[in-house]
Formats: C-alpha cells, sequence, structure tokens
C-alpha cells in the first residue's frame, strides 16, 4: 500500500459500467451482467443455503434469531435513513406483534400461518395509530418518545398484571417443523429485504426521502408529511411485528422481556455495523452480531460491555458501516494520483 | 377578469415573542395580474408568504383563496388548493437529480388530479413530465443540466427548479420569494421573460422583491411593506415618488417620523 | 402532610438526578444518555473507597465526585466531541457507553444487596407526627443549596457565564472567545459530579444496585422533557410535578406506578408541547 504523502491524493473512478446511472439499461456483456447480478445472486443463494450447511440445530437457531433482528434492524433502517424517523423503540414493534400473536393463538385459537399475517397488519395499525400524535416531532424528541413507549407498556403490563403480568403468555404453538420455521423467515426475510430496496427506489419512495431532508419543499408540494410519514412508520411497524410474532411462535412463549430493549438496541447496532442506508447492511450487521453474541454467552453480561464497544468505535471511527464501505470498492477503482 | 380578487388577504398579524413581525396587513390580488411586494430588510415580506401559505401561524386575521378562508388550514392543504410558493433560500432535494426533483411534486394528489403540467388526462411518466416542465423553466432538455444531481446546481437554476415545482403542480396562485436574488444580471434578463409568460399562461403572481427595476419591468402595482405595516400600495411610480417609502428605503427620516407617516 | 412531605424529599432527589443531565443537555445539546450510570458508577466508586481503602467517609465522597467528574469530562474528550452535533449518534454513542459501565459493573460482581453506603447522620426526627430520618432532610436541604449555588455559580463566575452564553448561543459564544469544546466537556464534568453528587446522597437510603442506573436516567430525562430540555429552572419546577405525582400515586394506586408516571409524563409532554413547561425550542423552530 502505498502511504499518502503531501502531494498526493486519493482518486475515485467509477467503474465503466453504464448499469449504474439511472434508468440507462446497458446490458452489453456477461460480464457487466454479472457485474449486476452477482451479489444479489450470491446474497439470495447463500441465504438459503444457510440452514443446508449448518450442522446443529442449535446454530441453526441461532441463524433464524439473526434473521427476525435482521427484519427489526432493516424497518429500522428504513425509517432512519429514508423517512428520518430514528425510532429507538424497535422493542415496541415487537412487543406489540408478540402479543397480538399470542393472544390470537391462545385465545382465539388460531394457528400460525394465521396468527402471523393478522399480527403483523393489526400490528401495525395499532402501532402507527399510537405513534401518530409523535410524528410531528423530530430528531431527539421523536427518539426519546419511542424509547419511552415499549419501557412504559412494559411497565402498565407489570403494574395492571394484564396479558400475564410478569410471567407473560405461555403455551403458544409453534411452528410444524424447523425446516418450515427457518425457510419461511428466510423466505419473508428476502422479500422484504428487496420489498424494501424497491420501494425506496420509486417515486413513492422519492417521496419518503424528501420527508427525511427537506419536509418544508413536500408541504409547499401540496402533499401531506404527516400521512407519508405515517405510512412509513405502518411499513416499518409491520415488519416489526412481523417479527415479533415469528418471535412468539419459536420461543413459544410471549413475555415482557419483548419490549426489553434488547430488542431496539442490537438492530440499531447491527445498522451501524453493518452501514446504514443500504438495507443489506443490518442484514449483514445481524449475521455478524448475533453469533457473536451467542458465542460469548458464557461471559455474562460481559458480552453487553463488548457489544456496546464495538458500537461506540463503528460509531466513531467507521460511522459508514461495512456495507457502504464494501459498495464503494465495489463500485470504485482508488489510486493514490500527484496533484 | 372578475371583480371577485383572487386572494384575499385581511388584516394578518403575526408576532414572534414580542416582535411584531406583521402587523394588520390587507391587501387583494386579482386573478391574472402580478402584484410585487417590496420593503427594507426585516420588514415582514417572508412573514407575509408564510401567513398565507400556512407555514406559519397566523396571530390574527384571514386569508381567502377565491371566496374560501384558507387561514387555518395547513400548508400543503393550501398548496394543494393551487396556491404555491418558493423559498427565498431554496430547498431543493440535494442528494437527487434536477428531473427526479419533479417526481415529488408530480406525486402529489393535485398534479395526480390536474394531470401534470399539460399532460392533459392522463399522466404519463413521472420522470418524463418533470423534464418536460423543466424545459419549459429553461434548463436545456439535451444538455446534462437536467441529470445534474441538484447539490451541483448553480443557483440560477436552483431558483428555476423551485419555480419548477410549483408549476408540476398546475398552480393558480404562484408566491415568489425573492426569485431573483443571488442571481447575476444575465441570469436575471433570462427570468423575466420566464415570468412573463407565466403571467400569460393565467397564472396569477405575487413577487417579493429587492431587485426593484426588474419588478417594475413586470409588475403594474406594487405594495410596500415597512415594520411589518403596511406602508402603501399603489402604480410602481407613484409608489417610488412616495415620501415615506423613499424614507424607508433610504433612510432620509429618522424612525419615528417614517412610523408617524404610516 | 404525609404526602407533602414525601413529595417534596421525593421532588428534590428528582431534581438532582436531573439537574446534571439538565446540565449537559442546555450547555452541548448532548443528550446524555450515560447519565444513569454515572451515578451508579459513582457510588460504587465511594464504596471501593470507602470499605476497600478504608478512607474517611467525607474524602471518599469527594474522591468519588472528582473521580466521576473526571470520567465524564474524559468520555466527552475522547469519543464523544467526534460525533458533536449529530444528535442520534450522541444518544446511541452515550447509551452504549452507559450501557458498558452498567453491565461492566455488573459483570465485576457489583450486585446483590451488600452494597450500601452509611447515612451520613443515622436516626430519625418527627415533623408533624410523620418520622423522617435526617439523611432525607440533609437530602432536601443540600438540594436546596445545590440549586441556589449553581444559579449563583452560572450568574457570578466566569465559568458560568462561558457556559450559560454556550448555552444560548454557541456560535456567538465562540465569537466571543469562548472555547465551545472545552465548556463542553466542562460541562459533562459538572453534568457527572453533579450526578455523583446526587449519589452519595440518595444512595444511604437504599442499597447501590446496578438496576437503577436504568430508571435513574428515565427519570432524569422524564424530569427535563417535561421542563422543556435545556432550561434549568424548568428541570427544578418540573421535578416537583412528577415528585408530587409520583407519590400520590403510590398513596393511591401502589408502587408499581412509580415508574408508569414518569413515562407517562414524557410521552405526553413531547405528544402535547415538545418543548415543555419552559422551553423555547419550539418558538424558534417555527421561524421558517
Amino acid at each position: 500500500m502505498t502511504l499518502p504523502s503531501e502531494q498526493e491524493r486519493k482518486e475515485r473512478i467509477d467503474r465503466g459500467i453504464k448499469i449504474r446511472s439511472d434508468s440507462i439499461y446497458a446490458m452489453m456483456s456477461h460480464r457487466e451482467l454479472s457485474y449486476l447480478t452477482l451479489p444479489r445472486l450470491i446474497l439470495i443463494v447463500g441465504m438459503l443455503m444457510i440452514p443446508l450447511v449448518i450442522p446443529s440445530m442449535y446454530w441453526q437457531r441461532v441463524f433464524t434469531i439473526s434473521c427476525i433482528y435482521a427484519l427489526l434492524a432493516i424497518s429500522f433502517d428504513f425509517l432512519a435513513h429514508y423517512v428520518g424517523l430514528v425510532s429507538l423503540g424497535g422493542a415496541f414493534f415487537v412487543g406489540t406483534g408478540g402479543y397480538l400473536a399470542a393472544i390470537a393463538n391462545t385465545s382465539l385459537g388460531l394457528p400460525p400461518w394465521l396468527t402471523v399475517p393478522l399480527a403483523t397488519l393489526v400490528g401495525g395499525g395499532l402501532c402507527t395509530l399510537l405513534l401518530l400524535p409523535c410524528l410531528p416531532l423530530r430528531g431527539v424528541y421523536f427518539a426519546i418518545v419511542s424509547l419511552m413507549y415499549p419501557l412504559f407498556l412494559a411497565r402498565v403490563i407489570e403494574a395492571l398484571d394484564i396479558l400475564g403480568g410478569t410471567d407473560g403468555i405461555m403455551g403458544i404453538d409453534s411452528f410444524p417443523n424447523h425446516w418450515v420455521e427457518q425457510y419461511f423467515i428466510i423466505c419473508i426475510l428476502l422479500l422484504i429485504l428487496f420489498g424494501a430496496r424497491r420501494l425506496v427506489n420509486m417515486d413513492i419512495g422519492l417521496v419518503l426521502r424528501g420527508v427525511k431532508d427537506n419536509d418544508q419543499a413536500i408541504r409547499a408540494s401540496g402533499i401531506s408529511v404527516t400521512f407519508y410519514k405515517s405510512v412509513a412508520v405502518f411499513i416499518a411497524s409491520a415488519m416489526g411485528c412481523l417479527s415479533g410474532a415469528c418471535l412468539v411462535h419459536i420461543y413459544m412463549w410471549s413475555g415482557i422481556s419483548q419490549f426489553a430493549l434488547d430488542f431496539s438496541i442490537i438492530p440499531i447496532a447491527a445498522t451501524v455495523i453493518g452501514g446504514g442506508g443500504t438495507l443489506v447492511g443490518p442484514l449483514l450487521g445481524c449475521l455478524i452480531l448475533v453469533p457473536i453474541s451467542e458465542l460469548l454467552r458464557d461471559f455474562g453480561t460481559l458480552r453487553i460491555v463488548f457489544y456496546a464497544l464495538i458500537l461506540v468505535a463503528f460509531i466513531i471511527f467507521r460511522s459508514e458501516g461495512i456495507m457502504v464501505y464494501g459498495q464503494r470498492k465495489y463500485h470504485q477503482f482508488e489510486r493514490w494520483i500527484k496533484y | 377578469m372578475s371583480k371577485e380578487p383572487i386572494l384575499k388577504v385581511s388584516g394578518i398579524s403575526k408576532s414572534f415573542g414580542g416582535i411584531k413581525a406583521l402587523n394588520d396587513v390587507s391587501f387583494d390580488v386579482h386573478a391574472g395580474e402580478i402584484l410585487g411586494i417590496i420593503g427594507p430588510n426585516g420588514s415582514g415580506k417572508t412573514t407575509v408568504v408564510n401567513c398565507i401559505t400556512g407555514f406559519v401561524k397566523k396571530s390574527s386575521g384571514h386569508v381567502f383563496f377565491r371566496g374560501k378562508d384558507i387561514s387555518r388550514k395547513p400548508p400543503h392543504k393550501i398548496a394543494d388548493m393551487g396556491v404555491t410558493r418558493t423559498f427565498q433560500i431554496m430547498r431543493p432535494y440535494y442528494s437527487l437529480p434536477a428531473y427526479k426533483n419533479l417526481v415529488v411534486p408530480l406525486f402529489s394528489p393535485r398534479a395526480k388530479r390536474t394531470g401534470g403540467w399539460r399532460g392533459g388526462g392522463r399522466l404519463g411518466d413521472r420522470n418524463t413530465v418533470g423534464i418536460d416542465i423543466l424545459e419549459e423553466i429553461g434548463f436545456e432538455r439535451d444538455s446534462y443540466v437536467p441529470y445534474k444531481l441538484a447539490a451541483t446546481l448553480p443557483t440560477g437554476y436552483l431558483k428555476r427548479l423551485e419555480l419548477a415545482r410549483c408549476l408540476a403542480l398546475k398552480p393558480e396562485i404562484i408566491i415568489c420569494d425573492e426569485i431573483f436574488s443571488g442571481l447575476s444580471m444575465s441570469e436575471i434578463a433570462s427570468m423575466v421573460p420566464l415570468i412573463e409568460r407565466l403571467q400569460m399562461d393565467g397564472i396569477t403572481l405575487i413577487m417579493i422583491e429587492h431587485r426593484l427595476r426588474e419588478l417594475f419591468r413586470v409588475t403594474d402595482r406594487i405594495m410596500v411593506l415597512n415594520f411589518g405595516k403596511k406602508l402603501m400600495e399603489g402604480h410602481p411610480k407613484t409608489v417610488m415618488a412616495n415620501e415615506a417609502v423613499k424614507a424607508a428605503y433610504f433612510g432620509s427620516q429618522t424612525v419615528q417620523e417614517v412610523m408617524d407617516h404610516a | 402532610m404525609e404526602i407533602l412531605i414525601y413529595g417534596t424529599i421525593n421532588s428534590v432527589a428528582l431534581a438532582l438526578y436531573a439537574l446534571g443531565f439538565a446540565m449537559v443537555y442546555g450547555v452541548s445539546r448532548l443528550p446524555n444518555f450515560a447519565h444513569g450510570a454515572l451515578y451508579v458508577l459513582s457510588g460504587f466508586i465511594t464504596w471501593s473507597f470507602l470499605n476497600s481503602l478504608g478512607l474517611n467517609y467525607l474524602i471518599s465522597i469527594l474522591l468519588a465526585m472528582l473521580a466521576t467528574g473526571l470520567i465524564g469530562a474524559l468520555i466527552y474528550q475522547f469519543v464523544l466531541i467526534r460525533v458533536r452535533g449529530m444528535e442520534i449518534s450522541e444518544i446511541m454513542a452515550s447509551y452504549a457507553i452507559g450501557l458498558a459501565i452498567l453491565e461492566g459493573l455488573r459483570w465485576g460482581g457489583f450486585k446483590g444487596m451488600t452494597y450500601t453506603l452509611p447515612a451520613f447522620i443515622s436516626g430519625s426526627t418527627e415533623i408533624a407526627g410523620i418520622p423522617v430520618d435526617y439523611q432525607r432532610l440533609l437530602v432536601v436541604g443540600i438540594g436546596i443549596a445545590v440549586v441556589g449555588l449553581l444559579w449563583l455559580f452560572t450568574r457570578y463566575t466566569r465559568i458560568g457565564l462561558a457556559l450559560r452564553g454556550m448555552a444560548q448561543d454557541e456560535r456567538a459564544a465562540m465569537m466571543l472567545g469562548i472555547d465551545s469544546d472545552l465548556m463542553a466537556v466542562t460541562a459533562m464534568g459538572f453534568g457527572s459530579m453533579l450526578a455523583a453528587l446526587a449519589a452519595v446522597l440518595l444512595l444511604p437510603l437504599g442499597n447501590i444496585v446496578v438496576e437503577s442506573g436504568y430508571n435513574i436516567l428515565i427519570l432524569a430525562i422524564a424530569v427535563c422533557i417535561v421542563g422543556g430540555l435545556g432550561s434549568w429552572m424548568g428541570a427544578v419546577l418540573a421535578a416537583f410535578l412528577i415528585g408530587f405525582a409520583q407519590i400520590l400515586t403510590v398513596v393511591y394506586l401502589g408502587s408499581h406506578f412509580q415508574m408508569v408516571v414518569a413515562l407517562a409524563a414524557i410521552i405526553l409532554t413531547l405528544i402535547i408541547k415538545p418543548s415543555g413547561l419552559f422551553g423555547r425550542q419550539k418558538e424558534l423552530e417555527e421561524r421558517v
């Protein structure tokens, strides 16, 4: 590696493939075609293959849980980097979805393939409704209020001793078998990932990005900021509720710990590490963080310390995250040139 | 031209924590005309725009658009009715190419209703419509300019982009907040015919300006604001001959005398 | 009467929790989510000085306050200053640091009921027939004194005035030759010391437990939000509001609801009037 001297600077050049320019499709050769499709293919095939190559049930379960966290992380990334609402309350979505699925399963006797979509839609609507009054808030204020929602609900459940109180709701049906469980979650994750990427590049996605950067101009364009914020919150909270619903069916138990900070913090840490604003980054971050945290389980609470320090280090030294770094390396040449 | 004014502003006031930014300002705007609003810095011109378009809550007073009270409506509802504005400090979506900037207003309910810019009926692909509007407003279609990121565009184009955002809504009124300021003489020279053409297309314009010479070329009615109060209103010539206006601009009298005169 | 006395004590305690948080936010716009962790940390530092090193109680308290102040300042100087102005990164970084401190303490074996600080003066008295121990009276006395001293400090000393200048308009303060980074570090140091002060005053009333770090943080945020972020006097008033509300709910509904009140206060304030009772943020924002 060349060390930068004072006369040199780093130059970055886009790779000469037209495919990256916005609406011009110039697929000239297999090379260009694979340049575009290979990363996506690796992701899809890789995700589908992982359960087959992992031998132990235990690590397969860890992988499934990682995928659930990834869903949450994508929902966080979508809200934070495309709509500008930094929600520190992922646990709020998980808890709502989880409890709804649990109630639907135990009280109404619905099977998992009904409770999951039900919890997703109803939960998304419920969360949106509850967050509606907070939508005009910005920055720190929204972050704080969203952080407080799950804590509030947990304390209310504890204080009123409803929904099973501190014991939670037990005896929830599991998925038919662990292959169904795994592939169901992986497929949903991939669908949502590509769906979300598609969404943010559609016209409505441009509006949402506008809400983030420039809400005054959105208003001046005759578009209701609150409406599009609530649409985005519905999408994100539905994702969160979906993950919560899957979680209770995996653990066969729903309790206040679903409102715990873990579900708010880990997705955020994963997003920071994986690279915010890419939507794939959070997935990558979760696939790294959750297994590491499993490996460190023996160390007790030290793993949280470890976690927190990684997060701090990434925020400070590599705030762009792994994925943004990787994308840059993939799309651009870098070289040192003389002035 | 109907006798009923298209926009009627009656007695609006606004104070920011004790400072009266606007004090009982009333005026009418008739369909198809260009009204100029001038005044020294801090006289409340931009606040007038903000109050009409709902970006700032009025302390008191009413605004009527086509006889309908729009005083209490939120900004997007007012824009949806066809009263649009530009921002003095331009607010494009910096991370998007210029033509993509127009996809957002074209996505609005009003644009969907009216069918985009002269599209008539069905709305085409928003990118195409966006480029059409940009061409109308002086972005050369075949050059690279409409495809550049808004962040890299010079001020002149950003001002045009502000106008284009209004046009995408097929507006009835455009309120231009200092659309000439910060532009070079040649840029202004090419902007003036644009404004004239908008008027010919039947759009009513309110122009807040510091560049009096260019403003007087396009408008025949001027309102002068000073210290949040309406000083006077009338033909440019009579306005400029007025002693109080001269005083407000050139400070030949003390502040107190101006206030007395007003 | 009981409500009045215990409400006052609780309110002063809340004000003590929140002052440090309010100070840091007021000066450097940093929502210091490590506040609760610093509070607990200083408790354990005092305990260690007292029991492991066998120092005099007063000396260990002073040393602990200094140490906590230093730790706070160092955290700011080496970590948080790099994300200055990026609110969300600030929240996440400070929260992660707080998490690391708290869970580190838990891992280090500081858990359970064994860690207590002795009261300054033991014993109790009766006010209007209600037994109140001396430590609680001391909390009220010192709490009021601290608020008073802080008021004098920010009005009559150079550093205090500089801090207030920063709080009102950072750029203008910089133009007047105030080193904004240095002041932010100072504020963080003072804020941490205030957290430590609250800890040594209030911890003798109970055990030092890691979990309380999270609750203290929520209470501090609740007080500051209700009072208006960045307004110190608002925080003091809000402390009384929430303090009495908590005591009333404890008396009439049960102790489970104590935290529910604080959380509800945060959510309701943010929904109804985000600027809080005394905040000016919103009004300035309205000027497009």
